[in-house]
């Protein structure tokens, strides 16, 4: 007789820490961010923003109990495609939130759409999903990719440099890169380098550069490419005679490894730790005393797509069964934001205001970016025409 | 203008033929001698490196540093010698493959987890933080000249020892035949580890001296690794002669391809194709040559003697 007994022991145990667990959460988001090769710096920043996000509000997102599951997709797009069919299908995630890099983006983004779940971008912005092929399931609370590279040849065209050469890597992302400066700029490109995508040594670049004397270079070389061209520029003499403007290039993921060699260096981009409203400061503020590290913009726009998460289940009371209502309310994008000015357009990428950042050192000894001034305000990009959304 | 830039170019090309024999040089005795494929050889590249930076973190000496740096990663070569490599000197090339790949994977990650996944960087020494102008706009590092000095310098040594000393006798003759040498009467095993060890500080040395120009992360040692397996292959496995002109050719072959490729091809076609196939045709420029080589020399342009 005692077997029964202890099965309706186990049950009723079984019964009462399921029922325990539903009432800890209630709302549960998954991180997908590349952790592991050469750009995991990228990854962790997203991750820290993300989970610092959910520690200051308290371990809750929309008053929500929120448990955060956090994974590396090697920057591997079929690994991507398995990790967020596990978040979706076995973790039962009401949020995806990532990636960094645009083809993990177009590789994950129909098991996670297509299983009704909500994909927040706070990085990858591709042209591709800001067209025709936009999602409602999906937001982004970065940019498109092109903005960045436009708010440099802009600034270039307004400034009055004339004679330009563009550095990128032999790959889509660089000659769209290419491409996203010559839109705004119209004076003379001198040459366009298309250099193997992860080239460490430049000297035959920089040679060639020295020998062209253009007024700026336009450089779109993203981590370690970015740390020794950087670098080895400011050691040819070359940063004292021409412009360096970049996208990309010196951030707050590179700085450390870049320092002196980088000040004075131009950068795009939709932030900077020194944007001055309160909630910024409040942000980079304990970010710092977090992780001992100025946070890139890959930190706060994943601390945005937290407080984005945060206001649309306020909105919907925490009912997550109504997607349409949830929908709704992430559109409002009722936060505020720590880029002040936010809205979505009709295809879900942010309308913001976008900035040429200079690097500076801080008191503190570290590097950051620093506002010089606004290039775009209120800019949209010019896919969202093409969104059938309304 | 046009021949300065093609001096300045040749000196960069000189620069990185340089590095690439330093590491070429230790990879090349070891398959040589040793008959060992040790594909970890890029990771002891990228260790030398980090020790340097860690080093200079305590120390705050380059020299001392460097110094220090090497005496690392010696002993760090030597251990894994004794732990790994030493079972695998009898197995066949596959086994060999797949156990310092597997070194790879993990001094890769080791590092991550040690130093952080983010790029570090190591200043110049103050005594060599200066420049030349060869040409109108451009500084040269001093460092850059200085890495060619060492690296000649390291040439010139290997070939003193490799030709007038006894040691280098045994390093050929175990190039040649060394199960002969082991019948002889020498300790092979002594001989290999001293070899292993010298290999692996000379890749040390390579990522120490280069480390104030490229930013120092994990996988650094990859990329070059696949270089200096070509140009062992161009020059002959197991001659240090074939590693230091194969590496000279390849460092200028890159170099000079990749800065004048798209001119070149602007000659016989328009400039927006011959920004697109130039770049291209330059990343295959060295791979190209050794199908060359290989066709004509199987053995490589300056095979050890007797192979």
């Amino acid at each position: 007789m005692k077997k029964p007994t202890l099965i309706l022991a186990l049950a009723a145990a079984f019964g009462l820490s399921l029922s325990a667990a539903q009432a800890q959460q209630n709302l549960k988001v998954g991180v997908l961010a590349t952790l592991s090769g050469p750009p995991a710096v990228l990854g962790q920043q997203l991750r820290n923003g993300f989970t610092l996000a959910v520690k200051t509000l308290g371990g809750k997102l929309g008053g929500l109990n929120t448990e955060v599951v956090v994974d590396d997709d090697g920057l591997k797009p079929d690994v991507a495609v398995d990790k967020a069919k596990e978040l979706v299908d076995r973790d039962k995630v009401d949020f995806v939130v990532g990636p960094i890099f645009s083809n993990i983006l177009a590789a994950i983004m129909k098991p996670v759409t297509d299983a009704g779940v909500i994909l927040i971008s706070p990085n990858a912005g591709s042209s591709s999903f800001a067209g025709k092929d936009c999602n409602p399931n999906f937001f982004v609370t970065s940019y498109q990719n092109d903005q960045i590279h436009q708010v440099l040849g802009q600034y270039a065209q307004d400034s009055g440099i004339k004679k330009v050469i563009i550095i990128v890597p032999n790959y889509q992302a660089g000659k769209d890169a290419a491409a996203g400066f010559k839109q705004k700029f119209s004076g003379e490109v001198l040459d366009e380098m298309y250099v193997p995508l992860g080239q460490l040594d430049y000297s035959a670049e920089l040679s060639k550069i020295a020998d062209a004397k253009p007024d700026a270079v336009f450089a779109f070389l993203p981590g370690g490419m970015g740390v020794n061209f950087v670098k080895q520029f400011r050691q040819a003499g070359l940063a004292d005679k021409i412009t360096f403007l970049s996208a990309f290039t010196v951030d707050e993921s590179t700085l450390p490894a870049q320092q002196d060699a980088a000040l004075g260096f131009y950068g795009g981009a939709n932030w900077a730790p020194n944007l001055d409203n309160p909630q910024n400061k409040a942000f980079v503020d304990a970010y710092l005393k977090e992780y001992n590290a100025v946070p890139a913009t890959y930190a706060f726009q994943a601390y945005d797509a937290a407080l984005l998460i945060d206001s649309a289940v306020r909105l919907v009371k925490g009912d997550l069964s109504n997607k349409d209502a949830l929908r709704a309310a992430m559109m409002k994008a009722d936060f505020k934001s720590l880029r002040g000015s936010f809205k979505f357009n009709t295809n879900h990428y942010p309308i913001q205001d976008f900035y040429l950042v200079k690097v500076a050192k801080r008191p503190d000894g570290k590097y950051e970016t620093e506002i010089d001034k606004k290039v775009f305000s209120n800019y949209g990009d010019a896919f969202a025409k093409d969104c059938p959304m309304k | 203008m046009a021949g300065t830039l093609v001096l300045v170019q040749t000196l960069n090309g000189l620069q990185f033929g340089v590095l690439l024999f330093l590491i070429a040089a230790g990879l090349t005795l070891v398959f040589g001698v040793m008959d060992f494929v040790n594909l970890a050889h890029g990771v002891q590249y990228m260790l030398g490196a980090y020790l340097a930076v860690a080093f200079y973190g305590v120390v705050g000496n380059f020299f001392i540093a460097l110094v220090l740096a090497l005496l690392a990663a010696l002993a760090f070569g030597l251990l894994l010698e004794f732990l790994v490599f030493r079972h695998l000197y009898g197995r066949d090339h596959l086994d060999q493959v797949i156990a310092t790949f597997g070194i790879i994977l993990f001094l890769n990650h080791a590092v991550k987890v040690i130093w952080g996944a983010a790029p570090l960087s190591l200043p110049v020494p103050d005594l060599f933080d200066g420049s030349v102008v060869f040409m109108d706009g451009l500084r040269y590092p001093i460092w850059r000249l200085m890495i060619i000095a060492s690296g000649l310098a390291v040439a010139a040594g290997l070939y003193l020892m490799v030709t007038f000393t006894r040691f280098g006798m045994l390093i050929r003759a175990g190039a040649t035949n060394a199960r002969m040498v082991s019948a002889l009467g020498v300790n092979i095993e002594r001989l290999f580890m001293i070899v292993f060890g010298f290999g692996t500080m000379l890749a040390g040395f390579a990522g120490i001296m280069i480390a104030p120009i490229l930013s120092v992360e994990p996988g650094m040692g990859d990329n070059i690794l696949i270089l200096a397996f070509v140009v062992i292959v161009i020059g002959g496995i197991g001659s240090i002669r074939g590693a230091f002109l194969g590496a000279l050719l390849i460092g200028l072959v890159d170099t000079l391809g990749r800065s004048f490729s798209v001119d070149i091809l602007r000659l016989a076609m328009a400039p927006s194709p011959a920004r697109i196939v130039g770049p291209a045709i330059a990343s295959m420029l060295i791979y190209l040559l050794m199908a060359v080589v290989l066709y004509l020399r199987p053995t490589g342009l300056f095979p050890a003697r007797g192979r």
